[in-house]
C-alpha cells in the first residue's frame, strides 16, 4: 500500500504541476531568480576569494641575514622556519645569488657597480623570503625568528617592522570583507528563500478550497500534502536547471570583463571546471526550498 | 446513529449561531433541514462534519464524541460521510473520474476497486459519456452529479447535502432531488440543507426548522412550515 501511496502521490504532483501550467512556471521564474542570486552571491564570493588570496600571496617578509653568518646557523633558521605551522612557503638566497640578484637590479647603475667591484668582496648576507598562510600571522614569525638567530648575530634585519602597519591593515581588510562577504551572503540567501516561500505559498493559496475538499472527503494531511510537495520539488529541479542555463551567457560574458576589471579569477572557466557541483548545489537547493516551502504552506491550509 | 446533545455556538465576534440544539438522526432516515439565511443551519452541518467545535455540548457518532476524535479517526469518520456542496467543490485540475477517485485513493482503496467502481458511480449519475470532462467543461447540474458520485462512491452511512440545489435549474434540481432519494432507498441516511418549498413538499420526509440557532419545528409529516 505504501508503494501505491507514494506511485499516487508523484502521479497527482506531476498531473498538478502539468495541468497548473502558469502557477508552476510563475513559481519556477521567480525560484530561478532566487538561484540566480544566490549563485551571483556565490560568484561574488569567489572572486572576492580569489583576489583576497592574491593580495595575501603578494605579502612577505624579508630576512636578511649577516654576511658573517655561520651557515650552519642560518641553515637551522631556514629550517625551522620552513617547519613552522603558520608559514605558507619561504624562498632562500644564498649570499652569491643575493649579489647577482643585486647586480641585474642595478644593470644601469655603473657608480654603483664600479663601487661594489671596488670593494672586491661580497658585501651582502644571504636572504630568506617568508610568506605566512595568513598576513595576521607575520607577528608570531618574526618572534620566533628574532628568538632563533636574532642574538646570537645571525639575522641582521627583518624588514616587517618597516612594514608592520601595512601588513596588518591589509591583514584587517581581509578578515572584514570575509566577514562582511559572508553576511552579504546570508542576508541575500535569507531574502532569496523569503521570497521563494512567499511565491510557493501564494501558489498554494489558490488551492485553499482543494485542500479543505480533500480533507473533507477523509484524505489524511501526508496524503494531501504530497502531490504538493512533489510539485515543489518539480519547481526546484525545473528552476537549477534553468539557472544553470541562465549562468551560462552570463559567466561567459563576465569572463571576458575579468580583464578589464583586473580580476584575476575567470568565472567563465569557474563556471566550466565547476559546472556538475553548481548543478548539483543549484538543484538541491532549489528541490529543499520547493519541499520545505510547499510542506510549511500546505499546512497553514490543514486545520479542519 | 447521529445525536447533538444540546450543542450551542458562539463564534469570536460573540454571534450565536446554534443555541441549545437537539437532534438524534436515525440510519436509513431521510431529514430537511430549513430556515432562513443565517439561521444556522451551514455552523450545524459543520458541527457533524467536525468541520468547527461546539462551544457547548457534544456530537455522537454511534455513541462516540466526534470532537473528541484524533486526526486519523477523524479521517475515518469523514469517510463514512458523504459531502454534497452548494457550490459543487470540484477540483478543478482533476477530471470528473479523478474527483471521484480522489475520494476513494483517500479511502485507502485499490487501483483495481477504483477502475471497477468509478465508472460504476457515473454511470449512476448519468454521467459516464462525460468522465474524462473537467469541471469548467460541465453543467451546474452535471457538476452536481459529479459531486454526488464523489460523496457516494465509499458507500457513507451518510450523505449531508448543503444546499445541493441551490445553484440549479428546476429540471437538475428535480434530478439531483431524485437521485438524493435513490441513494435513501438504497439504505443512506441523508441530511439535506435547503430553502426550497417544493423539494421539501415532494420529498415528504422528515423537516427541521430552524431559526435563529434553535430548533423551531421538527415536522415528521414533511411540511415546510417557516
Amino acid at each position: 500500500m505504501l508503494i501505491t501511496k507514494l506511485k499516487r502521490t508523484l502521479r497527482s504532483g506531476f498531473i498538478s504541476f502539468w495541468r497548473n501550467g502558469s502557477v508552476s512556471l510563475a513559481s519556477v521564474l521567480v525560484m530561478t531568480i532566487t538561484l540566480i542570486v544566490i549563485s551571483c552571491v556565490l560568484f561574488v564570493g569567489v572572486v572576492l576569494n580569489t583576489t583576497l588570496k592574491d593580495i595575501q600571496s603578494k605579502v612577505d617578509i624579508n630576512v636578511y641575514f649577516t654576511k658573517d653568518a655561520v651557515q650552519d646557523g642560518v641553515d637551522q633558521i631556514v629550517k625551522s622556519v620552513k617547519a613552522l605551522p603558520q608559514v605558507a612557503d619561504i624562498t632562500y638566497t644564498n649570499k652569491e645569488d643575493s649579489l647577482k640578484e643585486f647586480r641585474l637590479r642595478h644593470q644601469n647603475d655603473q657608480l654603483t657597480l664600479q663601487a661594489l667591484d671596488e670593494l672586491g668582496d661580497n658585501p651582502l648576507g644571504a636572504k630568506m623570503s617568508v610568506r605566512a598562510k595568513d598576513p595576521s600571522q607575520y607577528e608570531t614569525i618574526v618572534k620566533f625568528i628574532k628568538n632563533s638567530g636574532g642574538d646570537n648575530g645571525t639575522v641582521d634585519r627583518i624588514n616587517y617592522d618597516e612594514n608592520k602597519v601595512a601588513i596588518d591593515k591589509l591583514a584587517e581588510i581581509i578578515v572584514a570583507s570575509r566577514k562582511l562577504g559572508f553576511a552579504a551572503v546570508l542576508f541575500f540567501i535569507f531574502v532569496s528563500v523569503l521570497i521563494t516561500f512567499n511565491t510557493i505559498r501564494l501558489a498554494i493559496f489558490i488551492f485553499r478550497e482543494e485542500i479543505s475538499v480533500m480533507q473533507l472527503v477523509g484524505a489524511s494531511a501526508m496524503y494531501i500534502r504530497g502531490p504538493f510537495v512533489t510539485s515543489g520539488v518539480m519547481y526546484g529541479i525545473c528552476s537549477g536547471l534553468l539557472t544553470m542555463l541562465v549562468l551560462w551567457p552570463i559567466s561567459y560574458w563576465l569572463g571576458l570583463l575579468s580583464d578589464t576589471l583586473g580580476v584575476t579569477v575567470n568565472l567563465y572557466q569557474y563556471y566550466q571546471e565547476n559546472w556538475f557541483q553548481l548543478a548539483f548545489l543549484l538543484i538541491i537547493s532549489g528541490l529543499i526550498l520547493g519541499a520545505t516551502s510547499s510542506y510549511l504552506a500546505v499546512k497553514r491550509y490543514l486545520r479542519i | 446513529m447521529l445525536l447533538l446533545d444540546n450543542v450551542s455556538k458562539i463564534y469570536k465576534d460573540g454571534s450565536l449561531a446554534l443555541d441549545g440544539v437537539n437532534i438524534t438522526i436515525k440510519p436509513k432516515e431521510f431529514v430537511s433541514i430549513v430556515g432562513h439565511s443565517g439561521a444556522g443551519k451551514s455552523t450545524l452541518l459543520k458541527m457533524i462534519m467536525a468541520e468547527d467545535k461546539p462551544t457547548k455540548g457534544k456530537v455522537f457518532f454511534e455513541d462516540i464524541d466526534i470532537h473528541t476524535l484524533n486526526r486519523s479517526e477523524m479521517n475515518d469518520y469523514r469517510r463514512r460521510i458523504g459531502m454534497v456542496f452548494q457550490d459543487f467543490r470540484l477540483i478543478p485540475n482533476m477530471t470528473a473520474y479523478e474527483n471521484i477517485a480522489f475520494a476513494m485513493e483517500a479511502a485507502g482503496r485499490t487501483d483495481e476497486e477504483i477502475a471497477a467502481d468509478v465508472p460504476h458511480v457515473l454511470e449512476l449519475v448519468d454521467l459516464k459519456k462525460k468522465m474524462h470532462n473537467f469541471p469548467n467543461q460541465l453543467s451546474g447540474g452535471e457538476k452536481q452529479r459529479v459531486a454526488i458520485a464523489r460523496a457516494i462512491v465509499n458507500q457513507p452511512d451518510i450523505i449531508i447535502a448543503d444546499e445541493p440545489t441551490g445553484n440549479l435549474d428546476p429540471v437538475n434540481t428535480y434530478e439531483v432531488i431524485q437521485i438524493l432519494k435513490k441513494i435513501n432507498d438504497l439504505g443512506t441516511t441523508i441530511i439535506l440543507t435547503t430553502h426550497n418549498k417544493g423539494v421539501i413538499d415532494s420529498l415528504g420526509k422528515r423537516v427541521i426548522s430552524v431559526e435563529a440557532g434553535k430548533i423551531i419545528r421538527d415536522d415528521k409529516s414533511g411540511k415546510y412550515l417557516l
